[in-house]
């Protein structure tokens, strides 16, 4: 047996031949990727023609040509508007928003307080981040320290006149300090109250859910900045003659208010997908209406809706900035406030303040939307197909 | 029903305090308690506040003087008409650009989403940095970035921008060429309208016969001949009524021509440009949404991948794109009224001038909320419509 010639079986196996070339490498990826048919490549050399247009300049207006420091305008304007730029320059003028910072950041809160919002800030960010973070244990404290503690800390802290510290104003805060704020506490009132008017709506106590819907849909129907009016206008008529509102509260009323209507609707949506045997299930066991709602059916409905909870979070955020129009100063508004700074009014102040607001402003929400996508892939326990 | 009544029996046997009922009358008696209680309270305060501003309630104020100037008037409009003609100009404005920017922005919107599913990878991301931009700004610093950013910085009337087809672009908006229809012009609309109808009875006859007897018809082609011929026919038979009065430059200012003011223009394409953003997105949820057994069922029968799309893609995406599509619209209907940053006159803009002067709150905030109320609910409405057409049709 053993004496046969084996020579003709293989010993080692025969190495695998690469992809040919036709179907892999980068050849391949651009044949497949960038001109897979005539209509294909039209479109590529179209978007090589808008890309090379618009990039040179986006680059040599955000980076190459632009200022970065300097004390005044001079430094921003061409020679012909004054300055000490050739004619026909253009290029970002950083030295407006270097020069502004501060504003942008705090208002006009005293420069000598600053380090109170900035302690803020550092707490907010002390709570928020092991918040985030799923491993990090202990979630139920940090979410009464920051959403109960943080709040009531922050307040004292930044209106201060208690424990020796000079009460300011809330009409001397602005800029990002107004716009974090704003959406911080609508966040934190929009959630709570949107579930609760999203229970109400599918109450089956007929009373209730009128209210609810009415609510809901009258605050739907109107733009923001209506019922900005409303609260900047018509507050001060509802309450009794001498009992004044901050300005600053009133538009803390109008944003949660818009917001929980539209977070409700987010919130009904989740409820209405909740099949109806984990009610069912939930009442066999005698749990009661709230223990039903908080132990077995919010969980699950809230989960669902997690994308929708985090637009209605960006919208939010994106809307504080519609506070300008009761003439109060959030990023945005003290941005345009500072186009009338005669000290700094050139061509390029105004876009290059705008394009800073909105970095900050992409920065923020973008955030929020990549963390919403990382979260809702972590909570997915395979209840979708 | 025996059981029912064991069951009523047993919870009449228990304390009355969990009994569902009267739990639920308990609470609603108390809410309306409650209600009534603090609207009583917020009348009152108003009535008081009222009589001590001196401040005459109910709608009487719209017959009076409005006595401000309106910078786009689509309507006749001076300081001496009256409030309520004021406000019916700021709710046509409004609507002039709520249509506008609705038609641009769902252009602009298929093309980047449905470029967002492009094969090719250049366009695929040009379309994302475009959708991940713009949904992350909010409205109003867009609005600003055309307004101030761009608008604002163009050179003087002097060295106005040329532009094809005599128009100009400078400071002061968009110059274009007016028409001017002359005598005759209205058999070139009534042309226009036979057209169309004609189309129409092509386009259903076409289809009938189709279904009779599988023969096609180049619906399509006729249909552009119909349409754009019979009215060039028109023209050309009553002698070229049509003529244009072209925007000239002068020293300081263009006389003549059409002008698009740089605050209608910014808020335009403003909103146009932030919609379609989000109407891009919906538009790939909407095409992804459809199986890909569909498309290739619709392969294995034999159809050109652009009936494909047209006959059996297209459909179906619009049943899913539909509905988030209208909420989209109502959504740039009420961001509209961010005009007020930038003047241009909408419906908030004026009643907010109305509603300084006069100090007519109450009644100003009313109507503002009815009309926009009002515009939601027909846009809806439309859209309805638009949706019935579209929805499957089961048996």
């Amino acid at each position: 047996m053993q004496e046969h010639d084996m020579s003709w079986v293989r010993t080692e196996m025969a190495l695998a031949q690469p992809a040919p070339a036709s179907v892999s490498g980068p050849g391949a990826w651009v044949r497949r990727n960038l001109i897979g048919s005539v209509g294909d490549t039209i479109l590529t050399i179209l978007g090589i023609v808008i890309v090379a247009w618009v990039l040179p300049q986006i680059i040599n207006w955000a980076f190459i040509n632009a200022v970065w420091t300097g004390p005044d305008r001079t430094v921003c304007a061409t020679v012909a508007q004054g300055g000490i730029q050739p004619d026909g320059w253009s290029g970002a003028c950083w030295a407006f928003v270097n020069a502004k910072f501060g504003q942008f950041m705090f208002g006009t809160y005293p420069v000598e307080e600053r380090w109170r919002p900035i302690l803020v800030a550092i707490l907010f960010t002390a709570l928020l981040v092991p918040m985030l973070i799923p491993r990090v244990p202990r979630k139920g404290l940090n979410a009464i320290l920051l959403f109960l503690v943080l709040p009531i800390v922050s307040f004292f802290l930044l209106v201060g006149g208690v424990f020796g510290l000079p009460h300011v104003e809330t009409s001397r805060w602005g800029g990002l300090l107004i716009t974090l704020s704003l959406s911080f506490v609508g966040i934190a009132v929009s959630l709570p109250l949107g579930t609760v008017l999203a229970l109400g709506r599918r109450s089956k106590m007929p009373i209730v859910k009128m209210l609810c819907v009415v609510f809901i849909e009258a605050v739907r129907g109107i733009p923001l900045i209506t019922v900005l009016f409303f609260v900047s206008v018509m507050l001060p008529l509802f309450l009794p003659a001498g009992v004044t509102f901050d300005k600053y509260l009133r538009a803390l009323i109008g944003v949660s208010l818009f917001a929980a209507a539209y977070m409700a609707e987010v919130v009904r949506g989740g409820l209405q997908a909740i099949p109806k045997g984990q009610y069912e299930g939930a009442d066999s066991l005698g749990l009661g209406y709230w223990q039903k709602m908080g132990l077995i059916v919010l969980p699950q409905a809230l989960k669902l809706v997690i994308p929708g909870i985090v637009n209605t979070f960006i919208g939010m955020f994106k809307d504080t900035s519609l506070v300008l129009i009761i003439s109060m100063f959030d990023l945005l508004g003290i941005v345009k406030q500072n186009f009338s700074d005669a000290n700094w009014a050139t061509a390029q102040t105004a876009k290059s303040g705008l394009v800073f607001a909105a970095f900050v402003f992409w920065l923020f929400c973008f955030g929020m939307s990549r963390y919403s996508m990382y979260t809702e892939r972590r909570l997915d326990t395979g209840h979708k197909r | 029903m025996a059981s029912q009544e064991v069951l009523r029996e047993e919870s009449s046997r228990a304390s009355f305090i969990n009994d569902p009922k009267i739990r639920s009358l308990f609470f609603q008696t108390l809410v309306v308690i409650v209600l009534f209680g603090s609207v009583w309270w917020i009348v009152q305060n108003v009535i008081d506040n009222l009589q001590r501003l001196h401040i005459a309630s109910g709608f009487g104020f719209l017959r009076g003087r409005a006595g401000f100037d309106i910078s786009d008037t689509p309507i006749a409009y001076t300081s001496d008409s009256t409030y309520g003609r004021a406000i019916v100009v700021g709710l046509i404005n409004t609507i002039i650009v709520a249509v506008a920017g609705i038609i641009t922005a769902t252009i602009i919107g298929f093309v980047i989403g449905i470029g967002r599913l492009s094969q090719n990878w250049l366009i695929q991301k040009i379309c994302t940095v475009y959708v991940e931009i713009f949904r992350n700004i909010p409205p109003l610093l867009v609005i600003f970035f055309w307004y101030s950013g761009v608008l604002a910085v163009l050179p003087a009337p002097r060295d106005s921008y040329h532009l094809p087809f005599g128009s100009f672009l400078n400071q002061r908006g968009f110059y274009f060429p007016r028409a001017v229809w002359g005598e005759g012009s209205w058999l070139i609309f009534v042309a226009l309208l036979v057209g169309i109808a004609m189309a129409w009875f092509v386009a259903r006859t076409a289809r009938q016969r189709q279904m009779a007897t599988g023969q096609q018809f180049p619906v399509f082609w006729t249909s552009v001949a119909l349409i754009v011929g019979l009215p060039v026919l028109a023209y050309v038979l009553s002698g070229f009524p049509l003529s244009f009065d072209l925007p000239k430059q002068s020293t300081f200012n263009l006389t003549g021509g059409f002008q698009v003011k740089p605050e209608f223009l910014s808020l335009y394409l403003a909103l146009s440009c932030y919609t379609a953003a989000f109407i891009a997105e919906i538009v790939r949820a909407g095409i992804r949404g459809v199986s890909k057994g569909q498309t290739e069922a619709a392969a294995a029968l034999g159809l050109r991948s652009g009936s494909i799309l047209r006959l059996v893609v297209v459909p179906q995406a619009m049943r899913i794109v539909i509905p988030p599509l209208t909420s989209q619209y109502l959504n740039l209907t009420k961001n509209s009224s961010l005009a007020i940053a930038i003047g241009y006159p909408d419906l908030t803009a004026t009643a907010g001038t109305v509603l300084n002067q006069t100090g007519q709150a109450v009644e100003g905030v009313l109507i503002m909320m009815i009309a926009y109320l009002i515009l939601s609910l027909v846009t809806s409405a439309v859209m309805n419509v638009v949706n019935a057409r579209m929805a499957l049709v089961e048996r």
